[in-house]
């Protein structure tokens, strides 16, 4: 498609001649302000928000500033200019003034001393013979306190001197826009991360989340189901938690997450309940409450929840990591996040486990060969030499990665693919279906995915979730550091080692305690009522430690909540049954085994809800707040704020703490 | 012979007048078209580029001729429609919600909009890093290398963009045709 191209190039560089008042009268501003500038040592006159202070820096920048112009200095003059530019800083660091710090990228600004003498007299007589502005009078001389540039030995410390205010004039004036200076440097450093250099460690505010190409995995709101109709209720786990990460970067950005980007599930089981362990050897506890739901006194909330278990020795794992590296991983909360996520999830790992790090950005590359976990030297070199640039061929790089995977298999090994992607995968197999085969056929030979997703605007939400929901592995979304730490550090073996595999959950009501029910989230985990008992039918997988929850909203017969009317020619469910909610039935598989086992368990109503229960419920609420879900009806996010605030119990990481201040702001946004 | 870019501006940065008179008036047709191709807009690409040449002798006591000066000339551009950007977007969160006034100016740019061209609408919808390699890349023809420089990301960056842009195009040519 040149086509396009060419129309866009064509009607470019048709831009219209400038005007020629506008242009007289820039030129003489610029004229005027060069005489300002030259004429005197006063600070640069910088309109707008210019802030308090700054002017002082210029001062000194500006004094100092013939230093790194005149090359030949001794030392005694170079010793006393800097004496002055310490007597003149010093009384302005009293007030907290952030200076630049020079970063990485100074490196491109190398210390320009080479000696220019006498050019510029040379030059002035050259470009005198085409004067196009009326010269005004001599310029007073800027530079009073240098002395006659006769003395030829540059000393090391002035030559020092020279680059260390090189280097701050480039700090201070490289990025930055016109007016205000150093204002604009100040916020540059972000945008300038280089390599190994340090990430703040705060949530970084996104100058924009641009949606233009993002695409999320979602499904319409689950409906409420007549029990009479539809008694059963199936669905798969989840324990992904991206949508939570999207919604806190979106909301953190400024901006209300698109309705689309939410899934309820993924948000409740963002957090860390305290719940029963299971007994013995089995893999997960389930446990079940019921409350009056927070949204409606005329239904009941049933919570379900399974714990999976903790293992203190896991076997040695392969890790392949496939990092994308294309262009659009440049930007600070891509690329660097990702490198120092990774090295951050190092000394998590076991002597034992091997590392990979296959990249993919045009061609697929080994950037490292299978290396033991605890030759971390190598394994961070490799990472700190990555950089973005070329396209994604996402496909192929996972090709390899599998390759990679398939030779470092070892009998007692676990196998891992860690796919870490803003999302784009513009070159090979860019059908998500096609990539989901490929995938599922790998799982089945025991190399398992797992999706790390990076920066927002690309974000391919809806193949992440296909990746990772095929490959048995979870789809996290890395916003920020903390984030890394919570995927990566706290919960790394639960992400990569499961217990139990094809974890299936169906629900059978009944129709004489509850007439409707309704399953809030999971929309993308839908099973077939069949597809329960069907050992082929592939399901989600649970962690070692990780935690599913699942709630249902259930309404009585008789409640003044019931939405569906009475059928009039169905006869009506007998009202004499146990007075069990409904049953609850599991399915799992023990890693490596084709068939599955069955749990089983009756919903009883007499199960109080404990605070882990409410605040789970809260999440949801939120969830379907930000889903702008109908079932609500005034409740709002004051009452979900309420809420979480009373079930936050001891809260050991502060995530319940981030989720209420994000109810806040989204409640600021949303108004 | 005219002399080159780099021995003028070193001359006037070192404060000759002339050099300098001279070196703006050479450039200034330069800066205009980009900031026309950055903005879009002529009356913005005008203060914009008054703003530029209002600063440009202060910005230029700091360049330290480490690259060419076409190359310096358009960061300084793009840098400082960046700037702008920034601020119109919060000036803009600003004026939203300033009652009939405002509604009626945002109903004429409205109409302006809709007379406005093909390459308006193409532009607008591309993201501003794309619009920034764009204007650079098809606008003031340089290499994806130059461009790279220009806005400080590796030339890949550059490439990956304006693969990037045809694929917009080729998504906004499909959807215009539906």
């Amino acid at each position: 498609m040149t086509d396009d191209l060419d129309a866009l190039r064509a009607a470019l560089k048709a831009a219209p001649a400038p005007d020629l008042e506008a242009k007289a009268a820039a030129l003489r501003l610029a004229m005027e302000n060069f005489d300002k500038v030259q004429g005197s040592l006063d600070p640069m006159r910088l309109p707008l928000d210019r802030p308090q202070g700054a002017g002082f820096l210029t001062k000194v920048r500006m004094m100092l500033k013939p230093l790194t112009t005149r090359p030949i200095l001794t030392a005694t003059t170079s010793a006393a200019a800097l004496l002055m530019g310490v007597v003149l800083v010093l009384p302005l660091t009293k007030a907290p003034l952030p200076m630049p710090k020079p970063l990485g990228s100074i490196t491109a600004a190398a210390p320009e001393t080479k000696p220019q003498p006498a050019l510029t007299a040379e030059a002035t007589a050259k470009t005198k013979a085409v004067p196009t502005l009326p010269t005004q009078q001599p310029r007073p001389k800027p530079r009073p306190m240098l002395p006659s540039p006769s003395e030829s030995a540059a000393t090391a410390m002035s030559d020092k001197a020279a680059a260390m205010q090189a280097a701050q004039d480039m700090a201070l004036a490289a990025p930055a826009a016109p007016p205000p200076l150093t204002e604009a440097a100040r916020s540059a450093p972000s945008a300038k991360m280089s390599a190994n250099g340090l990430i703040a460690q705060k949530p970084m505010p996104m100058a924009q989340v641009q949606t233009n190409t993002e695409a999320y995995a979602n499904a319409p709101q689950n409906p409420v189901h007549v029990t009479s109709d539809e008694p059963v209720s199936t669905f798969s786990t989840d324990i992904d938690t991206a949508a939570y990460s999207v919604v806190r970067s979106s909301l953190n950005a400024g901006q209300m997450p698109p309705a689309d980007a939410v899934r309820v599930e993924e948000m409740v089981n963002y957090f860390p309940y305290d719940l029963p362990q299971p007994k013995a050897d089995a893999p997960f506890q389930p446990s079940v409450s019921v409350m009056q739901t927070p949204w409606n006194p005329n239904s009941r909330l049933v919570t379900i929840a399974l714990q999976g278990r903790s293992v203190t020795e896991r076997p040695p794992m392969n890790l392949v990591f496939l990092i994308d590296t294309s262009g659009s991983m440049e930007e600070p909360n891509k690329l660097p996040l990702l490198k120092q996520s990774l090295a951050l999830m190092l000394p998590n790992l076991q002597p034992q486990d091997k590392v990979a790090i296959v990249t993919y950005a045009g061609s697929a590359g080994e950037v490292l060969a299978p290396t033991p976990a605890s030759d971390r030297a190598t394994i961070l070199n490799a990472l700190d030499n990555l950089s973005a640039g070329g396209s994604t061929a996402g496909a192929e790089g996972l090709t390899l990665a599998y390759q990679v995977a398939d030779q470092m298999a070892e009998k007692g090994r676990v196998s891992r693919v860690l796919l870490a992607t803003d999302g784009d995968f513009n070159v090979g197999i860019d059908n998500p279906d096609d990539l989901k085969t490929f995938i599922a056929q790998k799982r089945d030979s025991g190399t398992y995915l797992s999706v790390l997703g990076f920066g927002r605007g690309n974000l391919d939400d809806a193949t992440m979730q296909a990746l990772a929901q095929n490959g048995n592995g979870t789809a996290s979304y890395i916003d920020t550091l903390s984030e890394a730490q919570k995927v990566l550090g706290d919960q790394l073996t639960g992400a990569l080692f499961s217990i139990a595999n094809d974890v299936k959950i169906q629900v059978e009501w009944n129709p004489a305690q509850v007439a409707e029910y309704r399953l809030i989230g999971y929309e993308t985990r839908a099973l077939r009522r069949e597809d329960f008992n069907n050992d082929k039918v592939d399901a989600g997988d649970i962690g070692a430690g990780l935690q599913v929850t699942a709630l249902y909203e259930v309404t009585a017969p008789g409640s003044p909540a019931i939405l569906n009317d009475a059928l009039r020619y169905a006869p009506a469910p007998e009202t004499t049954s146990p007075h069990e909610l409904g049953y609850l039935r599991l399915r799992y598989k023990e890693p490596g085994q084709t068939t599955s086992k069955l749990i089983e368990t009756p919903i009883t109503p007499d199960v109080p809800a404990t605070s882990e229960a409410r605040f789970a419920a809260a999440i949801a609420g939120f969830g379907q707040l930000l889903e702008h879900s109908t079932y609500l009806g005034t409740w709002g996010y004051d009452q979900a704020i309420a809420l979480a605030i009373a079930a936050k119990g001891a809260d050991p990481y502060g995530y319940r703490a981030e989720a209420v201040t994000l109810m806040r702001l989204a409640q600021s946004l949303s108004r | 012979m005219e002399t080159d870019d780099e021995t003028v501006a070193r001359a006037a940065a070192s404060g000759d007048r002339s050099s300098f008179a001279a070196l703006i008036g050479r450039h200034y047709d330069r800066i205009h078209g980009l900031c026309y191709r950055l903005t879009g807009h002529r009356a913005e690409a005008q203060d914009l580029c008054q703003d530029i040449c209002a600063a440009l002798p202060a910005k230029l006591m700091a360049w330290r001729c480490e690259s060419r000066f076409t190359t310096w000339l358009y960061r300084v551009v793009v840098n400082a429609a960046h700037d702008r950007r920034r601020r119109q977007a919060v000036r803009h969160k600003a004026a939203q919600g300033w009652g009939d006034w405002e509604l009626a100016r945002q109903d004429d740019i409205a109409v302006q909009a809709e007379a406005l061209d093909w390459l308006t609408q193409t532009m607008q919808r591309l993201s501003p890093e794309l619009r920034d390699t764009v204007a650079l890349v098809l606008g003031e023809e340089l290499t994806q290398a130059q461009a790279g420089e220009v806005l400080g990301v590796s030339e890949g960056t550059v490439a990956w963009r304006m693969s990037e842009v045809k694929k917009r195009l080729r998504a906004m040519a499909a959807e215009d045709a539906k």
